[in-house]
């Protein structure tokens, strides 16, 4: 049984990161599990995120990021979404960061972080298991 | 050719009796075979395929037309390829000391990576570049950074490659300038800027400007270079990041040679002639990890744009026809689960490129899919290299595969391939117009998620990863970049515009701003504002505002 409601999901490549592939290959995924998702494309600024992710009202935000500036610009995703009072949204994160980065990311209200390597129907499932409609 | 018609016969004598007998007993692995790219794979490989059939039109000898079996006419048995590891991090004091002692272990040219504020035309002190200022790379403000990056190191011995693109022509101004302060002209001067604007839009991701004015840019590059530096690389057009993004083989191929096309139109259309520039263009492709595949697409590279320098654009001098290019091993295969798996596929990786005949090559480290690599495991990529060069002999005759029935037939079908992909951008009206309609995107973008799905399904292996895993404990020495940098950085560049000469620079941003708004070669307006200590994002800036930004298409 499908919920009547539809996941909606906002995938966002914050900072000046070019490296898209995975954001684009998660993206598609998220589609073909049903979900409906919005790419924001490059170059997005934590308040650029937070900004199109109430504007969508999405339930899901997927941050993926591979230039080593997840520590300075993740945070402020979940700090900006706090501030908005849209503090339901799931927010999730993908690319290239260390293990030792994940506590601290946790602790600031990223709840998974999904690293190289990861399947796409994890992704999905976590959305699933997680979202909050 | 009755040799044929009896090798005919008697594969299928062979195919009908000894393999239909075989196959009844012991079935094979899988019901049909193919490469990483979906080319398919026959069981053997025999006379009949290959394209030796017509051995001087295909292969022909190396340093001679097509170039199909090498670009130097005695390749490695003169000189090993150039081992050049891409690196840079933090500010260019620290990078300068990875320089030195990558210089020192042996390595023979240097690859300069830069931060992504500066691939994109910011200074470090930028809104945008918050959190990034020496993460992916160095960060490089201005003329006194630069010749920071290079002090003790003689520009007239060693060659740079520079990875920058949108502002190629600015990064290119400071070398030239920081060379001049050493006392080498730029005459002297050996290296490359990639300046390949049109796969950052394809794949990349660090572009400013929209493709006219980028174009423009890259074409003033091209004849202020073949006037001045006549040993310089002007381009390096790349296939690399495509691959990386997702695409085939095939697919790589025929974007960056559609790519070249279109570089090549453009500045024949400013009035270059095809012979003053064309030897100058260099490449750039990945090795991915189909082992043969990549060896054939090397050489598809080579013998097709030789085919398309003479036939389409008429070049008279053979040393246009010439595609040199560099190879990485392909980032996008390291696994982050047991990395040390990783130095294994960078050695097969890094062969292939050497069997495919490469001009120079940058092998990946262990840790690259978890972290910046650190000196140990840099120091293990390039021995890897060295032992490749040094202990196998593998580099003792040219072009060791050719002549193999399955290489040379890959060779033709991956070349066929491509072709195919390049008439289709031409009647697209090239590549620039199959960029912007978002095509070669939407290509590379398919191939990336069937890919997906196919390591998700275990249908493609990926060892430690969907087979042969283990819980493993993430112990791993990380390079970690001093978060303290970027205000190290922030405040050097502060004092550097509090203690230049303001009359000075001031007149020379002008001048720059009225020369973008003309038609005049930018290169020694920029070379004059680097001088007058403008910075990255002073003159990335004028030129936003002088032709504003790119907007990539919506391809989702």
């Amino acid at each position: 049984m499908s919920s009547p409601k539809r996941i909606r999901v906002l995938v966002a490549k914050p900072g000046l990161d070019g490296h898209d592939r995975g954001a684009k290959v998660v993206a598609r995924a998220l589609r073909d599990a049903g979900m409906e998702v919005v790419y924001t494309g490059l170059r997005q600024t934590p308040e650029m995120i937070v900004e199109a992710a109430i504007q969508e009202s999405v339930h899901v935000i997927g941050l993926s990021i591979l230039s080593g500036a997840h520590n300075a610009l993740l945070p402020r995703v979940t700090e900006l979404l706090h501030k908005e009072g849209a503090d339901d949204i799931l927010v999730i994160a993908g690319g290239i960061i260390p293990e030792d980065d994940v506590p601290g990311l946790k602790k600031h209200g990223i709840a998974e972080v999904f690293g190289p390597g990861t399947r796409l129907s994890e992704i999905v499932d976590y959305i699933k298991a997680h979202v909050k409609l | 050719m009755s040799g044929n018609d009896d090798t005919e016969k008697a594969l299928k004598q062979w195919e009908e009796g000894t393999v239909s007998k075989t196959l009844t007993k012991f079935p094979e692995r899988e019901p049909k075979f193919e490469t990483i790219s979906g080319v398919p794979v026959k069981r053997l490989y025999t006379p009949l395929d290959s394209g030796c059939q017509d051995y001087q039109r295909s292969l022909g000898f190396p340093g001679e037309f097509p170039f199909t079996r090498g670009v130097q006419t005695t390749m490695y048995r003169g000189r090993f390829w150039t081992m050049r590891q891409y690196s840079g991090y933090g500010t260019a004091r620290e990078t300068n000391r990875r320089f030195r002692f990558l210089l020192e272990q042996g390595q023979t040219g240097l690859s300069v990576a830069f931060d992504l504020p500066t691939q994109v035309g910011y200074d470090s002190d930028h809104p945008m570049a918050q959190g990034e200022v020496g993460k992916v790379g160095v960060a490089i403000n201005s003329i006194a950074d630069m010749e920071v990056l290079f002090d003790s190191i003689p520009l007239d011995k060693v060659s740079t490659s520079m990875t920058i693109n949108a502002p190629a022509a600015v990064l290119l101004a400071m070398y030239i300038a920081v060379a001049e302060k050493q006392g080498v002209q730029m005459d002297k001067l050996r290296g490359t800027i990639q300046n390949d604007i049109l796969k950052e839009y394809v794949a990349r991701g660090t572009y400013i400007y929209p493709p006219k004015s980028s174009m423009r840019l890259i074409t003033d590059t091209f004849k202020f270079c073949s006037e001045k530096m006549p040993l310089w690389n002007t381009i390096s057009i790349s296939g690399y990041h495509i691959r990386e993004a997702g695409s085939t083989a095939a697919q790589e191929l025929a974007f960056t040679l559609a790519n070249g096309i279109a570089y090549v139109e453009a500045a024949v259309k400013a009035g270059l002639d095809i012979d003053s520039f064309a030897s100058r263009l260099s490449f750039f492709f990945g090795s991915h990890s189909d082992f043969f595949e990549e060896i054939a697409k090397f050489r598809a590279a080579r013998r097709l744009w030789a085919k398309i320098m003479k036939e389409r654009f008429k070049a008279k001098d053979d040393e246009s026809c010439k595609m040199r290019f560099h190879t990485q091993t392909a980032g996008c295969t390291l696994t982050a689960q047991q990395p040390d798996n990783n130095v294994v596929r960078v050695t097969l990786q890094a062969l292939q490129a050497v069997l495919g005949g490469t001009q120079s090559l940058h092998t990946n480290s262990r840790d690259e899919a978890l972290s910046l690599p650190t000196e140990q495991s840099v120091q293990i990529a390039l021995r890897t290299q060295q032992i490749i060069a040094h202990e196998t002999g593998v580099g003792d005759t040219i072009d060791p595969i050719a002549g193999s029935y399955y290489v040379e037939s890959l060779t033709d079908e991956t070349e066929r391939r491509a072709e195919e992909y390049i008439q289709k951008i031409d009647l697209m009206g090239g590549a620039i117009a199959a960029i912007e309609a978002g095509f070669m995107q939407r290509e590379i973008q398919d191939s990336a998620y069937e890919y997906q799905k196919r390591v998700d399904a275990r249908k493609r292996i990926v060892v430690g990863v969907n087979m042969f895993t283990e819980k493993e404990d993430r112990e791993f020495d990380y390079l970690r970049v001093n978060p303290d940098l970027e205000k190290e950085q922030v405040v050097q560049l502060k004092r550097l515009r509090e203690k230049r000469d303001h009359g000075l620079w001031k007149e020379a941003m002008r001048s720059l701003r009225v020369a973008a708004q003309g038609e005049v070669n930018l290169m020694p307006f920029i070379i004059s504002a680097v001088k007058a200590f403008a910075t990255v994002g002073e003159i990335c800036g004028v030129l936003r505002q002088v032709w504003g930004e790119y907007k990539a298409p919506d391809i989702m």
